[in-house]
Order: structure tokens, then sequence, then C-alpha cells
């Protein structure tokens, strides 16, 4: 593992039955990067990030976090109660469908609040004034605290997890194709804001995406996988731009130009 | 004793009771798993309470049952002559005699000494079964004492109405650890279970499972640091004994608008009254 390397991945295998999902992988996550996983669909990329948040054990392989005092974790070796508090501390997770991650019936407010609470904030007011100051860094008015989310819009939804996984300020946050399922107008305004945030807030992200377009606006590094394989890995616009595996070309030459 | 060993439930039962029971003292505010047995009421009248009291029961005990605060309602009199029926032990209604008290939905006015116990009858002993609906997932969330969701719910309410809505069933932390679900008492009394002297014990029946709190163990309400839990009480004295800090029910006397609010807990309100008639 890299002496400054937040996250590291080595030697990861894990099969289901007879199908290799991931097939000796390595990946590296450094501080406050953006590292973007490319692939199509069953080529292992969310199985990778489910193995490097520790919610899938693989067969082999660790997975290491290097913790705000630099003292290493073996991920997978953890004890559950010390990978939850990770989770709800350090680490942050965005899903593709807000709804998973949101509680539906419990205000805007009480959502973004949920994990200040959750690490023991007892303070009404600082709890509200946070949770407002959050909408706001995503773009959703102040007077809609107290509404709920299924009063939300789609991009609203995601711009609301958002909020609610960046409020206690995480070093690492798992992206799994935020962007999916949005049309594209609002796809960009939702591209734009994740941008402007992890460069503001310094956070690493590893995101996970088939959309090559939406890993060349926010990645500095990217990591294309093929069936459980890494085939190609470097600086995203190195890869993309001069694309060497014939996968990666493939890849790469499928985007359709508008 | 026509025909029922003593306290009805079998011996077997009553020791597999008094384990649990053992293990539920030891872990204050925990949620043992118990072997409920089928008793001769239905669920929901305190079939819980009842296998606890009958598994403490010793035969120099006298019983007191409440309902409500009431010694003269339907449920408290039918457990009442339950156990004086199948133990032949001495009962009364009056709390300072009364060496077990079992309860529903309210904890007597009387502060409770060391030698007694009292029996809470519990509906639904998760506190966070309103919220989180899986039970696997709150047993994780108590065994890694979790607890931010409740607080979530405490958040809804103020932003919502202004403040914490809670009147019955307030929940609490026991000996801050764990999270639990005082029963359906009201949030008034609450405060009494803080360092009571009197061994604290609950069971469900249908929903299996006993928890207790140790005599002068830590019960503090939720809340938060500018929201602190506040009292609520009718603003009103009690028209029968005149008691201005006890909790009240309010009775509706006829069919034009007649009301008057007098002590839930009965004993207290006749104690008080042949006190002033004396």
């Amino acid at each position: 593992m890299s002496l400054d390397a937040l996250l590291s991945a080595q030697g990861l295998r894990l099969s289901y039955g007879r199908i290799a999902a991931l097939d000796g992988v390595d990946a590296e996550v450094f501080p406050g990067e953006v590292l973007a996983v490319v692939g199509e669909s069953g080529s292992g990329k969310t199985t990778l990030l489910n193995a490097l948040a520790g919610a899938v054990r693989p067969d082999a392989g660790v997975v290491s976090y290097r913790d705000r005092d630099g003292a290493l974790h073996d991920v997978h070796r953890m004890s559950a109660p010390a990978l939850r508090a990770l989770h709800r501390s350090d680490w942050g997770t965005v899903h593709q469908d807000p709804r998973q991650s949101l509680r539906m019936a419990v205000s805007a407010g009480g959502n973004v609040g949920e994990r200040l609470m959750t690490q023991g904030a007892r303070h009404y007011g600082d709890i509200r004034a946070a949770a407002i100051d959050w909408l706001r860094q995503v773009e959703i008015a102040a007077d809609r605290v107290d509404d709920l989310p299924r009063t939300f819009s789609g991009g609203m939804l995601q711009r609301l997890q958002i909020a609610r996984t960046l409020v206690t300020q995480p070093r690492l946050v798992f992206m799994d194709e935020p962007t999916g399922g949005l049309d594209v107008s609002v796809q960009a305004r939702l591209l734009d804001l994740i941008r402007d945030l992890v460069a503001r807030l310094g956070v690493a992200v590893v995101l996970v995406t088939h959309d090559i377009a939406v890993a060349r606006l926010l990645a500095g590094r990217i990591v294309v996988m093929r069936a459980g394989q890494v085939v190609e890995t470097g600086l995203t616009d190195q890869v993309l731009d001069d694309p060497q595996h014939p996968y990666t070309q493939l890849l790469v030459s499928s985007v359709l130009h508008a | 004793m026509n025909g029922y060993n003593f306290a009805y439930l079998d011996e077997q039962t009553k020791r597999m009771i008094r384990r649990a029971l053992l293990k539920a003292v030891a872990i204050p505010g925990y949620q043992v798993p118990f072997g409920s047995r089928e008793m001769p009421l239905p669920y929901g009248w305190g079939t819980g309470g009842i296998q606890v009291t009958a598994s403490i029961l010793g035969r120099a005990d006298v019983l007191k049952v409440i309902d409500q605060g009431a010694d003269d309602t339907t449920n408290a009199v039918s457990i009442r002559r339950f156990f004086a029926r199948t133990a032949g032990v001495a009962t009364t209604t009056h709390t300072a005699e009364a060496s077990v008290i079992q309860t529903r939905h309210r904890i007597p006015e009387a502060p409770l000494r060391t030698d007694q116990i009292i029996v809470y009858q519990v509906p639904q002993p998760e506190p966070l079964s309103k919220l989180e609906p899986s039970r696997a997932e709150t047993r994780r969330m108590h065994a890694l004492a979790e607890y931010g969701l409740m607080h979530v719910k405490l958040y809804e309410d103020i932003a919502r109405i202004g403040a914490v809505t809670i009147s019955y069933d307030y929940p609490v932390m026991v000996n801050g650890r764990h999270l639990m679900s005082p029963s359906p008492i009201p949030a008034f009394d609450t405060p009494k279970m803080d360092g009571m002297a009197a061994l604290q014990l609950f069971g469900a029946g249908r929903e299996k499972r006993i928890y207790a709190i140790p005599p002068y163990t830590s019960v503090k309400p939720l809340d938060f640091e500018d929201h602190p839990f506040r009292l609520t009480r009718a603003p009103h004295a009690c028209t029968l004994c005149g008691a201005a800090d006890s909790y009240l029910d309010e009775v509706v006397t006829d069919d034009r608008g007649g009301r008057m609010f007098v002590c839930s807990d009965s004993d207290f309100c006749e104690t008080r009254q042949s006190g002033a008639a004396a």
C-alpha cells in the first residue's frame, strides 16, 4: 500500500458460483481524489465497490483503510461495530436510488440531521442549522426543510441524499451511479454540484459509473473493468484520450456525441 | 389449592421465567426473550405481567393490581382475583401495604420502597418498533447502541409541532446504555422510574420479552439540550381530594358538557380524602 493512500485493495477475488466477479483486482484511493470505476454491466464494478466498502467479503485479498491518525485497518477484519462506526463517521455512501437510503416518511431536515444525531449531536437548534446549511449547499431552498422527500423531484432527492451523506464531513464517499435515471439537464447540474462539493471539501470519492462522460467530468483517475479484471488504469484524460486496451478503445468509441 | 399449582404456572415454567428475570436485572433495559405461555386471558390483557408476577410471588406476599392507576377497574379486579384464587396470597388496594404491585399504564403516586417490586404489563417492548420494521435490525441497533433514529423522531416532532408529542410510553435510556420502552405509562410518570428504590420488572406476553430496571438505576427520558424533557399534566386540582400534583383523569359526568378531573391513582386519592376527613 502506498504510504499516502486512503484506501487500498490488493488481490481481491470473489466469485458467485462459476462467475468471477472479481478476479485479482488491485486499487488505491488517495485523499481528495475522485476515482472512477467504469465498465459495462456485469463487469464487477459494483461488486468492487461493495468489497471496498466492507459490505461484501471477498474470497481472497485485503482492503486496508488508513484512518485520521494514520493507523491502518483491515476493513474485512474489523468488528461489525467498528465498521458501522466507520460508515457513519469517516465514510459515506450515495446510492443510485436515493429512496434506498433516505427515510421517505421523515422530513428533509430530519434526513440530513440523522447522521449527526447518530453521532451523538443532541442540540436541536444546531442540528437544524446544519441541515438548513446543507440543503443550501446542495441548492435546495431552506423553506423545504420540513417537507417530506416524497414531494421532491428525482434530482432534488439525489441532492438531498448527497447532503445527508456529506453533513458529517466524511473523508471517503462511495457513489454508485449517482446520476443514473436522471434526465440530462438534471444530470449536468448534479455533476456540477458534486464536482464543486468534492473539490471544496477535499473528500475522496470512489465513483462507479457506466457513463464515460460522467467519469471524464468528475474523476482524476479511472479504472476500467471487464469480466472482474482491471484492464486499464491511469489518469482519466490519458486513458480516455489514448486508450491502450482494446476493450477501453471499444468503450470510448461507443460513446455517442450529440 | 383448587387443583392449581401455586400461582397457576408450573414450577419449571416459573424457573425459566426467573432465569430470564435474573438476566434482565443483570443487563438493565435489555429485552430478554422467554418462552411465554398461554394464559387463561387474551393477549393484551396483561399475560406478560401475570407470568412475571406468578414467578416471583411467595406465600407471604401481599399483591396489589392497578389498571390506569385504579384498583377497581376490570383488568385490575380480575387479575387480583386470579391470584387470590390460584395462589391464595393476600391482596390489598393500599400501595404502602403491598409487596408486589402489578400495573398497567401507571406508577403509583406514593414513592415505592426497596422491599417492593413493581411489575409492568407491556404490549410492545421494542421502543424502535414504529421507526424500524425489522426486528433483526432493531436488535443490531441495541447491540451497537445506535439510537440516532429515536432522536430523528423527536426532531420531527419539534420541527412540525414545536414540541415532543409523545405523551405516553416515552422512550428512556436505562443505565446510560439501553433504549427502553417504559410501557404505556404517561410521560408524567417517567421521572418516577429514575433511581426508584423498588425493583421494576416488565413482562410482554405476546412479544415474549422480559426486561428490568434494578433499584436505584438511572432512567433518563430522551431529549435535546435545547428542548429538555418536560412534564405535562392537566392544569387542574383533583375534584375529590384537591391534589395539585397528581396525574388526573378527565371524567365526563353528564351529556351537557359537565366534566371533572380526578386522580387516576385511586388509592392515593382515597388516602388523601380519608386523611382530610380524619
